[in-house]
């Protein structure tokens, strides 16, 4: 802290030369976000630089669909399923979205458990998280399965119509499916280190050696949330559109 | 000091929000369901679309909890996402143009035009 209020005062001199001082320069104490763990204000800025890259997507999506001069594929038909007997539209879908609608949820719980200190009801809904974002991508595997077994569909076109529909879905949904598996990755090393009692031991980090804190789980969810949240726009523009 | 940096709130709240996440879902599914279309299709997906959004952002990633110096670091610079639509309209409004005219099996029809 010392060093940290000469830098601010003294001239220059005292100021720490080459890479030690990129280091000491930017660690410095200057904290813009008041309140906020550095761990989640740094997830805050990854996470709008994830929204610019879905945003891409999206809008490259509009760009080639109102471009095409083909007729654009019915998603409401393309996504039905026959169940008992009836042809339900777009039900895959409309399921899979209530999955990550409940697995939002309980991650949400788990933050709240977090920072009540319990330890195994925090561990349990991470999990139920973690089950519920694999079975959304198990769902999308299927939904998958289908488009290019039965239907025909790929990157560079399809027999339904326009074939930017085939490049625009697998781009789409296909980044949204990486993170939605990279979430659940990241959801059971994050309920393993909770179950193990790294946060109530506060015991150091494996990567930043700081102690580790239920912070921890709040910045997971945040990641988790925004994967809902990219869901939400998918399934208004791509599937409902 | 951990406890002071904490998002520490009811739980009510979230259960409340996750009931009103489920109705908004249902309520975007049933626009299709119910195959309503048109204007009235689309303003009721955007508008669905905005609520659930507004409420995942807002409720469950604490977003009206925190201080305006992180909302505004946020909520501004996805902003300009507004002009890249407009640009992206605009690139694709004379490309459907020019391929109506040059490329569509029925350009003899836009020839009888001139």
């Amino acid at each position: 802290m010392t060093q940290t209020a000469q830098a601010t005062t003294a001239d220059s001199t005292d100021l720490l030369p080459g890479t030690s001082g990129v280091v000491a320069d930017w660690s410095s104490d200057q904290r813009a976000f008041k309140r906020v763990p550095w761990g989640k204000a740094m997830m805050w800025i990854f996470l709008i630089s994830d929204t610019f890259i879905f945003s891409c997507f999206l809008i490259a999506y509009m760009t080639v669909r109102m471009s095409t001069t083909d007729p654009w594929p019915y998603p409401s038909e393309v996504f039905a399923l026959t169940m008992f007997g009836h042809k339900i539209p777009l039900i895959l879908i409309a399921i899979m979205t209530f999955v990550l609608i409940t697995s939002s949820g309980t991650m949400a719980l788990a933050v709240n458990f977090g920072y009540r200190k319990n330890r195994r009801v925090t561990f349990i809904l991470l999990l139920v998280t973690a089950l519920l974002g694999a079975t959304f991508v198990g769902m999308q595997a299927f939904e998958w399965t289908k488009l290019i077994v039965e239907e025909g569909v790929r990157p560079w076109g399809n027999p339904l119509g326009a074939p930017q529909f085939g490049a625009v879905f697998f781009m789409i949904t296909g980044f949204h499916g990486t993170h939605v598996s990279i979430g659940v990755l990241f959801l059971i090393i994050v309920a393993v280190k909770v179950l193990r009692g790294n946060m109530d031991d506060e015991r150091p980090g494996f990567m930043t050696g700081k102690p580790q804190r239920y912070e921890m789980v709040e910045t997971m969810g945040l990641y988790w949330h925004f994967v809902d949240l990219v869901w939400v726009f998918i399934f208004a523009f791509f599937y409902l559109w | 000091m951990a406890q002071a940096e904490g998002q520490q709130h009811p739980l009510g709240v979230y259960f409340k929000i996750w009931a009103l996440l489920f109705v908004l879902s249902a309520a975007s599914y049933m626009v299709d369901y119910m195959q309503i279309e048109g204007y009235i299709r689309w303003f009721l997906i955007i508008i669905f679309m905005l609520l659930k959004a507004g409420l995942i952002v807002a409720v469950f990633m604490h977003m009206v909890w925190e201080r305006f110096a992180l909302v505004y670091a946020v909520i501004v610079p996805p902003l300009v996402l507004i002009v890249f639509v407009g640009i992206g309209a605009l690139e694709a409004d004379y490309t459907w143009f020019a391929r109506d005219i040059f490329l569509s099996p029925n350009d003899f029809v836009v020839e009888a035009h001139h």
